[in-house]
């Protein structure tokens, strides 16, 4: 079961500089920890509090995993997950 | 040090100028590792904010999908503070995520919506740390 994960610039420190990667698991939660056992480090920046850091916009097969369970989103062989840190800011 | 082409310069200061009071945001996505800033994206700001900007969640994923298939990379990201001086704020620093991009800050405090000069500056924000660099606006970009 091979999901392809889409890292953004910032997070390829843990990836060896790699833009893409590949993990397993059934759920969003479950992938991240594969991701973990893997690019130690990368968890962290992605979940904060055992939930997803509110940055972080992580989307599987182009839909904000937001609207589909969050950590709980099922996945399945082949889907593409994209993570892309927000642009945001404020004076 | 930033390179920037009048037009892209006048687009950004156009968009920041039309929202003004909300802070406006975008991005000039070049080819990859070139630092030319090429093509103008102005974004929504989903947080309709005049404190506050944040990219659409879809747009943003439309946004860099677009500039994947492209071989382009976000060279400026621009946002502008409408009450405040054209530097980057606590909050700007801390989510800043493009160590690569230059980040340009646009001050619309003195003129607003009309017209007259704004405050446009640059930065470098990588790990938390900021650097103002030169803006330098030219005519055109040189050949690539």
């Amino acid at each position: 079961m091979a999901i392809e994960v889409r890292i953004p610039t910032i997070l390829r420190t843990y990836t060896d500089g790699e833009k893409a990667v590949t993990g397993e698991g059934g759920s969003l939660s479950a992938l991240i920890d594969d991701l973990e056992a893997n690019h130690p480090g990368i968890k962290d920046r992605l979940i904060d509090n055992g939930d997803l850091r509110r940055f972080v916009n992580v989307y599987i097969n182009d839909e904000d995993v937001r609207f589909i369970g969050g950590l709980e989103a099922q996945l399945s062989d082949g889907d593409q997950v994209v993570v892309l840190p927000a642009v945001a800011g404020g004076c | 040090m930033l390179t920037i082409d009048q037009a892209t310069y006048d687009a950004i200061v156009r968009h920041a100028k039309r929202d003004h009071p909300d802070e406006a945001c975008g991005i000039v996505a070049g080819p990859e590792g070139s630092d030319r800033p090429e093509r103008v994206v102005e974004m929504v700001n989903a947080a309709g904010s005049p404190t506050f900007y944040e990219f659409d969640s879809t747009e943003l994923l439309e946004l860099y999908k677009q500039m994947w298939d492209r071989d382009e990379e976000p060279v400026v990201i621009y946002h502008s503070h409408t009450a405040t001086e054209a530097y980057p704020s606590r909050t700007d620093i801390g989510l800043a995520s493009e160590p690569g991009a230059h980040y340009v800050l646009v001050s619309t405090r003195e003129h607003g919506n009309n017209a007259g000069p704004v405050e446009f500056r640059s930065y470098r924000i990588v790990d938390g740390e900021v650097t103002e660099e030169e803006v330098t606006v030219v005519p055109a970009l040189p050949g690539a």
